[in-house]
């Protein structure tokens, strides 16, 4: 279904985006939000990992991490080996060509007053790249790329439907061949019909190239359909990390495993591990003690509110953080 | 693969810029239309007063006292010294003019400087920058500009320049609490992600949405420039070689029992300037927010 059939292999020695231990803290009125706490992870040239978790719990803020939008407290993020958490913004701008985003919300994210011509030329007029008839040349095959009409260089963002200017925002992101795309929602303020032509899209881009895409969702489901590898974060880190179809078959931790009983049409294999997950994302600003699970897990034990389990290796290429799950 | 959302694009299809837009609505405005026709006029009478004064408008050239309507030759009369208030109106709505608005360019290029920086790095930039700007704001502007003008000497470069300087704290705040909204914004998220530099982030892609409220302030500041120039020449720290509104209404201000005229007209002219540029500003408001509006 998708582009690249999901590997068993562990992660190459040299990934393309290599996160350690990552930590982003936001000081406010009522105390430190610690948005991501702790996250690693590696990503392979050319793989799809797919990062779900519930609103909050910090995957856009670990995205805009990856891309030093917002300052990581502690950890390291390496791109293709090197390491790029203390780069200056000077220093970033080489990396940056090799790093895009998509943003969630293609109204915004798009300069309402600058033509598709002016938007898709501008990474390029900032990396001074090619002249202007080269320029305009990429324009073209950009938006031939993302299925959008050649003569819609000359129109504005407004003309378009939401569909089409993620369309465009996708576009700009290509536009300096970069060799990783972090999509932060990139479908999730779009009708379900149109989500599956972006994601259509997305799946055919990457089949094209060796293009590697952090693509993060709320929406398991989509995340599915797309993904090489997925992890599932939770009050800021990651709970379980897997091959998709490891992931599917043998979620190894309870949250996990009630998201994935929470899509519809995906029935728990039988009544006694139906999970039932009830009350809202603890305040990141006071994180439970132990496992962040444990306030809504209905397996909690004792140590589990006292110990923090960390990441743990169930299957190849398949790690859970949890002290009570499975070990195959 | 086909893409159907792609072949439908926008209602009108025609790809017209919104810059259009701006100028009809603002002509359909009532309010916005008369500012425009009296700032015209005055425009017109800038323009036309050296082709139909080209004398100097401080020269003698009438008996004194002249009442308006008595002579054809002199139609608003002449003042105390016998000199032409047509020619003093007409020549004062240049040097108007040209304080009012350059004066409102050095608080722009100011207020507009300083509320972006602070605006777009905040921390310790902000921190001094507004502490800066509250220093100025503790000291009523046109007391300000009129101790600067005192000791400099009036001219028409110190005059303004005094109020230049003075009149820029309350668009910097207006400017950094228009940049605060954005600085984090995705547009502005998503063109950091680009690689564009500081510069280009604050030039291209933030002053240009907070436009809106620029141009609006930019039409008062204006006005205002031209009520503190004519202040300031009212008491007599007008430039000494060349007319102004501010300073006729001051030199006929002594005889306003006998011949109310000499200060009214000059006054009336005032009046209308001020007038016309803050009905242009609320028309540009109205026109440039449009709430409740399709896009």
């Amino acid at each position: 279904m998708t582009a690249n059939p999901p590997s068993a292999e562990l992660a190459t020695p040299d990934p393309l985006l290599s996160v350690r231990d990552l930590s982003v803290r936001f000081d406010t009125a009522e105390g430190p939000v610690h948005a991501v706490d702790g996250v690693s992870f590696d990503l392979k040239a050319g793989e799809i990992l797919g990062l779900v978790g519930e609103s909050g719990c910090g995957k856009s803020t670990l995205a805009r991490a990856i891309l030093r939008l917002v300052e990581p407290r502690a950890g390291s993020i390496s791109l293709a080996g090197s390491d790029i958490t203390h780069l200056s913004r000077r220093q970033l701008r080489g990396v940056r060509r090799q790093v895009q985003m998509v943003f969630q919300d293609p109204y915004s994210s798009l300069a309402p007053r600058w033509t598709v011509a002016e938007l898709l030329t501008e990474p390029l007029v900032i990396h001074g790249v090619g002249d202007r008839a080269e320029r305009r040349r990429h324009v073209g095959d950009l938006l031939d790329k993302v299925g959008l009409p050649a003569d819609a260089a000359q129109r504005y963002p407004h003309e378009f439907s939401g569909g089409q200017r993620q369309r465009l925002g996708i576009a700009r992101a290509l536009a300096l061949d970069p060799r990783l795309v972090v999509l932060d929602e990139p479908v999730s303020a779009l009708d379900v019909s149109v989500q599956a032509q972006i994601l259509n899209l997305l799946v055919e881009l990457q089949r094209q190239s060796d293009i590697a895409f952090l693509f993060i969702s709320h929406d398991l489901s989509v995340v599915e359909y797309l993904s090489d590898r997925v992890a599932v974060m939770y009050l800021g880190q990651i709970v379980e990390i897997a091959d998709r179809d490891s992931l599917w078959r043998h979620p190894s931790h309870p949250y996990t495993r009630a998201l994935l009983q929470a899509i519809p049409g995906n029935p728990p294999p039988s009544a006694d591990d139906a999970l039932k997950i009830e009350g809202d994302l603890p305040s990141p600003i006071a994180p439970p003690p132990g496992c962040r699970f444990h306030t809504r897990c209905p397996y909690a034990e004792q140590r589990c509110r006292i110990d923090n389990p960390a990441l743990r290796t169930v299957a190849p290429g398949h790690q859970a953080a949890c002290h009570l799950m499975r070990l195959s | 693969m086909a893409f159907p959302d792609s072949l439908i694009l926008s209602a009108d299809g025609t790809g017209s810029h919104p810059r259009f837009a701006l100028l009809r609505r603002l002509l359909r405005r009532p309010s916005a239309l008369c500012g425009l026709v009296l700032m015209a006029a005055i425009l017109a009478m800038a323009v036309l007063a050296h082709p139909l004064y080209p004398d100097d408008p401080l020269d003698m050239v009438a008996a004194p006292f002249l009442h308006p309507g008595t002579d054809a030759a002199f139609p608003l009369g002449s003042d105390m010294l016998g000199r032409d208030l047509a020619a003093g109106i007409f020549h004062g709505a240049r040097i108007s003019l040209l304080i009012g608005v350059v004066a409102a360019l050095v608080s722009l290029v100011i207020g507009i400087g300083i509320g972006a920086l602070s605006g777009y790095y905040g921390g310790r930039i902000d921190a001094g920058l507004m502490r800066l700007t509250e220093l100025f704001q503790t000291i009523p502007p046109f007391l300000f500009s009129l101790a600067i003008v005192a000791i400099l000497q009036p001219s028409i470069a110190t005059i303004t320049g005094a109020i230049g300087i003075t009149a820029w704290p309350g668009l910097a705040r207006l400017v950094r609490a228009e940049v605060l909204k954005l600085r984090h914004s995705e547009l502005v998220e998503a063109s950091i992600s680009l690689g564009a530099s500081d510069a280009r982030i604050i030039l291209l892609h933030i002053l240009p949405n907070v436009l809106a409220p620029i141009v609006v302030s930019a039409s008062i500041l204006v006005a205002s420039a031209i009520l503190s120039e004519s202040s300031l020449a009212f008491l007599g720290l007008g430039d000494p070689n060349v007319v102004s509104w501010g300073g006729m209404v001051g030199a006929g201000r002594e005889v306003i029992r006998t011949d109310w005229y000499v200060a009214t007209i000059p006054g009336i002219a005032i009046l209308a300037a001020v007038l016309a540029l803050n009905l242009l500003g609320d028309g540009l408001n109205d026109a440039l927010n449009r709430k409740g509006q399709r896009r």
